[in-house]
């Protein structure tokens, strides 16, 4: 019920964004809008040029155009490993969220479970997760298990964090006003509290989902079989410069294309804040 | 459920008292042993510096505080809960920015689990006499201080509350919107005419609006003055500034504020 009004508030609000954005600023914000994309176009053309121009080898450092066509011509192969990293990344970060989020619900809820949990949270965020590795390795062998195990590690502590800020920032007189109204605890968190945390919570989703990447490709370096990172590796080993650079720009795009898909998740459900006034 | 009714509620409150207990053990009284009457259909402001009690004695009929001793009750009901027949403007006007104006306001409704369909008719209605027919679909953030108070408003009237609760509604408001809002409260009510709790620190609004006006000094939250307000409605803004018995009351209520120290002359 709640999640569906803040579905249809986020649509009747991006209609009137359109309508609202007249002819005049078109131009301007078509600019704005592209402008990241075109500076990256910059860039990799300047790569192209200056590549044959400097002398330098292709072992040493390939050109887009060659790293791109390696992409290609070798599509199966990065697919094959891409789904392993991908399993690994999409499990890690869902154990993140089906345990980040209750507990960050546990945390705001419970005064003794917060004074108990939450600076001991907040202490091992401090740790870099990524030194865990070996260790995993060493207790959960060559398998998906340790990469999963890191990814939900990293990624787990942004969800939890960013959940309970989100859910804590809430405006005491909002509470009053619904309280007033005769809500309770469970009205006041689907109709107040959680569609107002939710652009934190996203927000927290977005880090986490690129740090599940990190982790899932780290896990792989130390010990694999198989994926992204351990293709990597075995690219170095052959001194494959180009493929090595196609398993970057892989698994680069791994990270962008799942945070993009929170991001239109973000959209649907969400209902960013406008204080721009 | 008509949509234009009389249906004020009555109000008792008796020796009611308010204690908040610090760290130390110097406990603060807010309220020290209040009694009150308010007629149904009456507008009573209350006026009172900061930290009067004021707003303490609001959060209790509202149902969000409770006394530390003594009873309210609306028509015979006691009040230690948020009230049905209760409805709050608070001094920010609380809008949920991922609702639209229409579902803002329908709100309350929602949460009480009645059919939205009936009360939609009645949301456009509150808009439409409030002046902002047609802003149902828009978004909080594009409506400005004034109009989002008055969705506020409309949101508190949407059941017809027999008591209405409002607390410093044009504090947050800049000087001009203020002056148009207390005009436009004036029809608003003059419409409704339920019961009316508004609490201000504006003298001149209090005397304007209100049929009775209290006056609070803090520590301990005690009410100094309760006066009547004998005007003839509708009253209109812009006359009453030459208008002796307004200028009266206003004296009157000033009074007492220098008298207690609220305000100081040189």
């Amino acid at each position: 019920m709640a999640s569906t009004h803040i579905v249809s508030a986020g649509k009747a609000q991006r209609k009137q964004g359109k309508s609202m954005s007249g002819k005049k600023r078109a131009r301007g914000s078509w600019l704005e809008r592209y402008s990241a994309l075109l500076v990256a176009a910059a860039l990799i053309g300047a790569w192209q040029i200056l590549v044959p121009l400097s002398g330098l080898s292709e072992f040493v450092l390939p050109t887009p155009s060659a790293v791109a066509t390696r992409m290609i011509n070798d599509a199966p192969l990065l697919a094959a490993h891409l789904y392993v990293t991908l399993f690994e990344v999409i499990v890690g970060f869902g154990v993140g969220v089906l345990v980040g989020v209750p507990l960050a619900l546990s945390i705001f809820y419970s005064k003794p479970f917060e004074r108990a949990i939450y600076p001991i949270l907040v202490g091992l965020q401090t740790v870099p997760k990524v030194s865990l590795a070996p260790i995993l390795v060493l207790y959960l062998g060559y398998g998906w298990a340790p990469k999963i195990v890191l990814a939900f590690l990293i990624s787990f502590f942004p969800i939890v964090i960013s959940t309970v800020v989100g859910l804590q920032s809430l405006d005491k007189n909002l509470v009053n006003l619904v309280r007033s109204m005769g809500a309770n605890e469970w009205q006041t968190f689907f109709k107040l509290r959680l569609p107002a945390a939710l652009p934190n919570i996203f927000g927290g989703f977005k880090v986490a989902i690129s740090l599940a990447v990190i982790g899932a490709v780290i896990g792989e370096y130390v010990a694999a079989e198989r994926g992204l990172g351990y293709l990597q590796l075995q690219a170095n080993s052959l001194f494959d410069t180009t493929l090595n650079f196609a398993t970057v720009v892989t698994i680069s795009l791994l990270g962008v294309i799942l945070y993009y898909i929170i991001d239109v998740v973000e959209a649907r459900v969400s209902y960013k804040r406008d204080d721009a006034k | 459920m008509n949509a234009i009714q009389t249906s004020g509620a009555a109000v008792e409150i008796s020796q009611l008292s308010k204690v908040y207990k610090t760290r130390e053990d110097d406990d603060v009284v807010a309220i020290e042993r209040i009694d009150l009457q308010f007629e149904p259909g009456t507008f009573v402001a209350v006026v009172g510096p900061s930290g009067c009690g004021k707003s303490t004695l609001l959060s209790m009929l509202a149902g969000l505080v409770s006394a530390s001793s003594g009873k309210i009750a609306i028509d015979g009901d006691a009040i230690n809960r948020p009230h049905p027949k209760i409805g709050v403007v608070f001094q920010s006007d609380l809008l949920l920015y991922w609702r639209t104006v229409l579902d803002n306001i329908l709100l309350p409704i929602e949460i009480k689990k009645l059919d939205l369909s009936k009360f939609r008719m009645r949301a456009e209605e509150l808009l439409e006499q409030v002046g902002l027919k047609g802003f149902g679909n828009k978004f909080p953030s594009e409506l400005s201080g004034g109009m989002r108070q008055r969705v506020a408003i409309c949101r508190a009237l949407i059941q017809e509350p027999g008591l209405l609760l409002m607390d410093e509604p044009f504090g947050a408001l800049d000087a001009l919107t203020r002056e148009q809002m207390i005009m436009d409260m004036q029809s608003m009510w003059l419409r409704v005419q339920n019961t009316v709790l508004f609490i201000t620190h504006g003298i001149d609004e209090a005397v304007f609006l209100a049929d009775r006006v209290l006056v609070m000094s803090p520590r301990p939250g005690r009410i100094d003055l309760d006066l009547k307000i004998d005007m003839p409605r509708p009253r209109q803004w812009s006359k009453v500034h030459e208008d002796k018995v307004y200028h009266g009351y206003v004296r009157q209520i000033r009074e007492i504020f220098e008298a207690k120290g609220v305000l100081v002359a040189h």
